[in-house]
């Protein structure tokens, strides 16, 4: 093989400019004929009756028997240039299968062209290409592999694909690179479709990663990508590798020729600056192996084109994603100024995306460019202005909103773009029609100015329906029927049928979608009152009661039904009920009987969808390997519906439904049983019996299971806790979910990366309140470092326990409360924290929190009670803060520190809630004595620049005021007395993570005079100042 | 990646490229917004633009006299507006990627098709598309480009060419 490009490579001149010059003589060739005819031509009619003939002719042609392979290569190229005019040639398509079938090279490859032209992913004649691909892949010849490689990377059958995989991954290991890399791509396009068919390989992705040759190793970096955002956590012992490819990319240290316009590999750097910047969003250990090469990335690109501009751009963005370092983003703020002040127009859009990018980071970095900005804004390019635009939105307070609403105007008066509009009007009022909704039912103080405004919608909204409802929105449509459905009984004289029959037409609208309807018809049931009504409810059931929707057939039947039954209406919806949250029992507790009779009398378990998903894939993955080679060649006459097993052809042509039974029947029963107790028994268990002997007992097994869960991964250990807590909180009064946070800085742009982080780093503020819980802290702590900004859980539901006093919320200094200094984890009860405080109580939520000190950390404890009588989704609390970095390490001293943040849930029936709170931490909780001998103190006194001095109240009621003085400030400021020599003493200490505060005491004159220095400067001050309410409380 | 598209001024297409699963009727609609969009920007405005939830990205080729003569990799700067004809790339990326490296990739793809043919020109894409097909289809897969010395590529396309060549003089 070699040797013949060899030899022809000697003589690829001539061939060449033999091949250029065929092709630009073809245009005496059939297809050139074709071309010229259609440009000949004048009018849009001539052409498609010419197309129509070419296609008459081309149809006949190909399927005659007596066609070779070249020719119907040749009518394959027409075809595809009629198709791409826009006429359909789908007669053609089988043959294309059958040209990549059977053609030889040439031939085969436009078979292939015209296969992955003219199909869809999910076209069924794809399957016939199946064993095509399956024979080129097992081809000695090169060509013909790569052909196959390719098409597969472009367009495969999703359900056939275990059916090639052994022979893709046998291809990792080819001893060509290019057949290496078209089959990372390949199964980088697996990945894509269907990630679990890929699963198992993984280990094989890193070998391609290892690959000497950079073309493979590039290649594997798109699967990366895909799979790092995924799940970043799992990748990061990865980081290393990547900075290392990166380094040495950026350093031109790949061959010469993979340099385009003098850049080496761009591609393969911006692939790696992504994938670096997902690795390292939040994690600042991941940053800080990345600060270096990105800012040789930086340095490097300098030169004046726009792949170096691609780079820098991306530079920019992963240095404001990772954690941040002072210095790159000096060097990155800089940069994205040249991108704005550029005259280039591109870079100039560019500089404005990225400033949209960092401005929340940084809104200095606007106001820097101010006038660049407001000169973008009257930009002739609407583009330009609205990339502008998009940056006023993210800078929008409450001074500027009056101007950038008014630009905004300007610009949609201009703009044509439907798109557009909807888009920026939505970015500046997401939620318009619940805050109307909201102020509707929730109304004024005034009872009857509430009237006066629902009536008013009631009346605006009947003569918009009378007029034309079709051109109104959808989500308008929504709005008006629940309005109408709530409030028409308030317009005196109206009848309800009227309403009625003026909502039936939006069920015969075409653009209506099910939504719509079904708000409507649920509108509707909540009117329907009197035999008028019925008829008309009657006549909608007649005349949409075939509906294939089954949503609507459901509320079709429901109207029906409750409009004969006025009495149980009354009891399901109730008018006027407002804003009492109803009851729902999300368990299903009540249906236990039902599937408990059911699965006795031999019914399959319910399973998930996801569950059948995957089992269903399992199934393929077994029954394909030993046909999948051996499908007949001629598949278009092989009869499906024949085969008693589900073969792979089966399962995926419309047979699945049937095999995924056989498959669910026939699997492993006793795995599901299991399953199904998980799901149904529990549950059912629980609500039927108050017995407390086998709660215990269940308690034991969720316990168990509990510890695995949270040791693995506290992320799914928090899911699952959700669905299992009901058991555990049996007994509990408070209905508190656990789950940790990380405090998180905010302001730490400067400063914070020189200060690496002790060990204290590595124990989080530690949030807790569920009891019973075993909890271990150490073994955690791997895993909390990789969660994430922010985390959801779900708050349990208290269905069916004993009803929570809302009392016991109210004042949580009560020291009987002793449930919640209970909940606190085993390790943390014994050391010293302060009282429990509440935090905030916002609607059925309670928080309180407390803070305990360690030795080497301070860790916030918050307990989160929920205190509604329904399970809470969507869990999430955010803190902020100032002054305090990571796991609680103050960045800057100060007396007070203040810590912010919002918890923010959803009930299962009401809005997304949220509410703020805010903590405060003394400076004597970061405070720990430091051991220092004389000596020591000596030298370090002498290295410390920052002082304060001051006379404080000496302790005179003992014989030894010194002595007594320096106690007292031992025990309240925790700080170690390192000797005390007659009149003089010297005491130490230090903040959290290391900087000491050493302080000298002399007896003078009734009072004492104290003198403090630290490497801080704000240290001595701060310290100062409890010393002196120390001594001021006593 | 989505999509690449190759249209001239009066909006005839000349090659589509789609990387994910698109609907007949989707494809048209997007053809037709396309070159109604890119064909319709101003001289001088900025080669990106915001179409539905994608980023377009164009780049417009002129070349002189008509359709057979070769397209210009630099384009002059006084480029008088009657005297080239032009052709428009174009791709449809996603919000995250780099609009500059979408510029590029077309820019690159030119330089292959320039290469290949010697002096592109729109006639060569025209009576070749299939060929302009597989050049694509060497550089990007799955919508993604793929990283390979210039040289490799160029091989690995006049490889498949010459071996083609060979055989047909042998069967013929």
């Amino acid at each position: 093989m070699s040797d013949v490009v060899e030899k022809t490579l000697t003589a690829l001149p001539s061939l060449l400019s033999l091949d250029s010059q065929s092709g630009k003589l073809s245009s005496s060739s059939k297809l050139g004929n074709l071309i010229r005819g259609i440009t000949e031509l004048t009018s849009k009619h001539d052409e498609e009756k010419l197309i129509q003939r070419e296609l008459v002719s081309i149809k006949e042609q190909v399927s005659s028997p007596n066609t070779s392979m070249r020719q119907m290569k040749e009518l394959m190229v027409r075809a595809i240039y009629c198709e791409m005019l826009g006429y359909e040639a789908s007669f053609s398509y089988i043959h294309a299968i059958k040209l990549a079938q059977q053609g030889t090279a040439l031939d085969k490859r436009v078979g292939y062209l015209a296969v992955s032209l003219f199909l869809n992913e999910s076209d069924e004649l794809l399957l016939l290409l199946v064993n095509t691909v399956l024979k080129d892949l097992q081809s000695t010849n090169l060509i013909e592999v790569c052909m196959a490689l390719t098409v597969v990377g472009q367009i495969f059958p999703k359900d056939m694909i275990p059916a090639v995989l052994p022979l893709v991954e046998e291809k990792l290991t080819h001893p060509k690179e290019i057949i290496r890399r078209k089959a990372v791509l390949a199964l980088y396009k697996f990945y894509l479709i269907a990630p679990n068919q890929v699963q198992h390989i993984h280990s094989k992705f890193r070998k391609a990663l290892c690959d000497k040759d950079p073309g493979v190793m590039s290649a594997s970096l798109h699967i990366y990508f895909e799979m790092v955002k995924e799940k970043p956590e799992g990748y990061k012992d990865l980081t290393g590798s990547f900075v290392t490819i990166l380094k040495q990319v950026v350093g031109g240290k790949l061959p010469i020729d993979f340099n385009y316009h003098s850049v080496p590999a761009p591609w393969l750097q911006i692939q790696l600056l992504r994938i670096l910047s997902l690795l390292g969003k939040n994690d600042r250990s991941m940053s800080e192996l990345m600060y270096e090469v990105l800012d040789e990335s930086l340095r490097r690109a300098e030169m004046n084109h726009n792949i170096t501009y691609a780079i820098l751009f991306e530079c920019v963005k992963t240095i404001y994603t990772i954690h941040p370092k002072a210095e790159l983003l000096e060097k990155a703020a800089k940069c994205i100024g040249n991108f704005v002040l550029s005259p280039k127009i591109n870079l100039k859009y560019l500089g404005l995306k990225a400033l949209t990018y960092v401005v929340q980071q940084d809104a200095n970095l606007a106001l820097q460019h101010q006038m660049t900005i407001i000169e973008c804004l009257d930009h002739s390019d609407l583009i330009i202005k609205r990339e502008t635009l998009e940056l006023l939105f993210r800078i929008t307070n409450s001074q500027n909103v009056k101007v950038i609403v008014e630009k905004l105007l300007e610009f949609l008066r201009q703009s044509k773009d439907d798109y557009i509009t909807i888009d920026l009007g939505g970015k500046m009022q997401p939620d318009i029609p619940n805050s109307f909704l909201r102020l509707l039912s929730e109304g004024f103080d005034s009872v009857e100015e509430n009237r006066q405004l629902r009536l008013l919608a009631v009346e605006s909204y009947l003569s918009l329906l009378q007029d034309r409802p079709a051109k109104l929105s959808q989500r308008f449509l929504q709005v008006i029927s629940w309005v109408l459905g709530e409030y028409s009984h308030l317009k005196e004289g109206l009848e309800p049928v009227t309403v009625l029959r003026l909502l039936a037409p939006l069920l015969d609208l075409r653009q209506s979608s099910t939504e719509t309807k079904s708000w409507a018809l649920t509108a509707m049931t909540k009117l329907c009152d009197g035999p008028a009504c019925v008829s008309v409810a009657q006549e909608l059931a007649d005349r949409h009661g075939g509906s294939l929707d089954t949503v609507l057939r459901q509320r079709l039947h429901e109207l029906q039904h409750l409009a004969a039954h006025p009495e149980l209406r009354t009891r399901v919806l109730p008018r006027n009920v407002g804003l009492e949250p109803l009851e729902v029992d999300s368990s299903l507790s009540f249906l236990d009987g039902f599937v408990s009779e059911a699965l006795a009398a031999g019914a399959a378990p319910y399973k998930p969808p996801h569950q059948r998903q995957e089992e269903l894939a399992q199934e393929k993955a077994l029954s394909v390997e030993p046909y999948g080679l051996s499908l007949p060649l001629s598949m278009s006459n092989c009869s499906v519906a024949e085969r008693p097993y589900p073969t792979a052809l089966s399962t995926s042509s419309g047979l699945s439904g049937n095999s995924t039974e056989l498959s669910h029947k026939g699997g492993s029963g006793a795995l599901k049983l299991e399953g199904v107790k998980r799901v149904w028994g529990k549950e059912g268990y629980l609500t039927q019996t108050e017995a407390a002997v086998p709660m215990e007992e269940m308690a034991q097994v969720e316990a168990d299971r509990e510890k695995q869960q949270l040791a693995s991964s506290l992320f799914v250990g928090l899911g699952s806790l959700s669905s299992t807590g009901l058991c555990l909180m049996g007994k509990a009064e408070p209905t508190p979910h656990r789950f940790r946070r990380r405090a998180k800085g905010q302001g730490s742009s400067s400063g914070t990366s020189e200060r690496s982080s002790p060990d204290s780093g590595s124990v989080p503020p530690h949030v807790d309140s569920a009891p019973h819980l075993p909890l271990d802290l150490p073994a955690n702590n791997g895993a909390q470092e990789d969660l994430g900004e922010d985390m959801s859980a779900s708050l349990i539901e208290t269905n069916g326990m004993a009803v929570v006093d809302p009392d016991t919320y109210i004042d949580l200094h009560d020291p009987d409360h002793v449930h919640l200094i209970s909940s606190l984890p085993g390790e943390l009860s014994a050391l010293p924290r302060s009282e429990i405080t509440p935090l905030c109580s916002h609607a059925s939520l309670a928080l309180s929190a407390c803070h305990v000190q360690t030795d080497r950390s301070a860790l916030l404890v918050v307990f989160v009670a929920n205190t509604s009588d329904s399970a809470a989704r969507r869990f999430v609390l955010r803190m902020t803060s100032g002054d305090l970095e990571y796991s609680l390490i103050p960045s800057r001293p100060s007396v007070h520190m203040e810590l912010a943040g919002v918890a923010s849930y959803q009930l299962p029936d009401g809005e997304p809630q949220s509410t703020q709170f805010s903590y405060t931490l003394s400076l004597t909780d970061f405070i720990r004595p430091l051991t220092v001998s004389t000596e020591e103190y000596g030298r370090l006194w002498l290295a410390f620049s920052n002082d304060t001095k001051q006379n404080l109240r000496l302790l005179s009621e003992g014989p030894d005021p010194l002595r007594d003085t320096l106690g007292l400030l031992r025990d309240k400021l925790q700080v170690h007395i390192v000797d005390i020599i007659a009149s003089e003493g010297i005491v130490a200490c230090q903040l959290l993570q290391g900087q000491p505060c050493l302080m000298h005491c002399r007896v003078n004159a009734g009072c004492l005079a104290v003198w403090l220095r630290s490497s801080l400067p704000e240290l001595p001050d701060c310290l100062l100042y409890h010393c002196q309410r120390a001594l001021a409380e006593h | 990646m989505r999509f690449l598209l190759l249209f001239n001024r009066q909006s005839k297409l000349r090659l589509q490229k789609w990387f994910t699963a698109v609907s007949e009727r989707e494809k048209r609609k997007v053809i037709r917004d396309m070159t109604v969009l890119v064909v319709g920007r101003p001289p001088r405005s900025c080669n990106f633009i915001d179409w539905r939830d994608l980023k377009i990205v164009y780049k417009r080729w002129l070349h002189h006299g008509g359709p057979h003569g070769p397209l210009l990799l630099v384009i002059p700067l006084v480029a008088g507006a009657g005297r080239y004809a032009s052709l428009y790339f174009c791709v449809g990326l996603e919000e995250q990627d780099n609009e500059l490296l979408g510029l590029e990739v077309l820019h690159r793809y030119v330089e292959l098709l320039d290469k290949y043919f010697g002096n592109v020109c729109e006639l060569d894409i025209i009576f070749n598309f299939e060929k302009a097909y597989h050049i694509l289809d060497e550089f990007l897969m799955g919508g993604e480009v793929v990283e390979t010395s210039k040289t490799d590529l160029a091989l690995s396309i006049e490889e498949a060419d010459v071996l083609q060549e060979v055989q047909w003089t042998i069967t013929y």
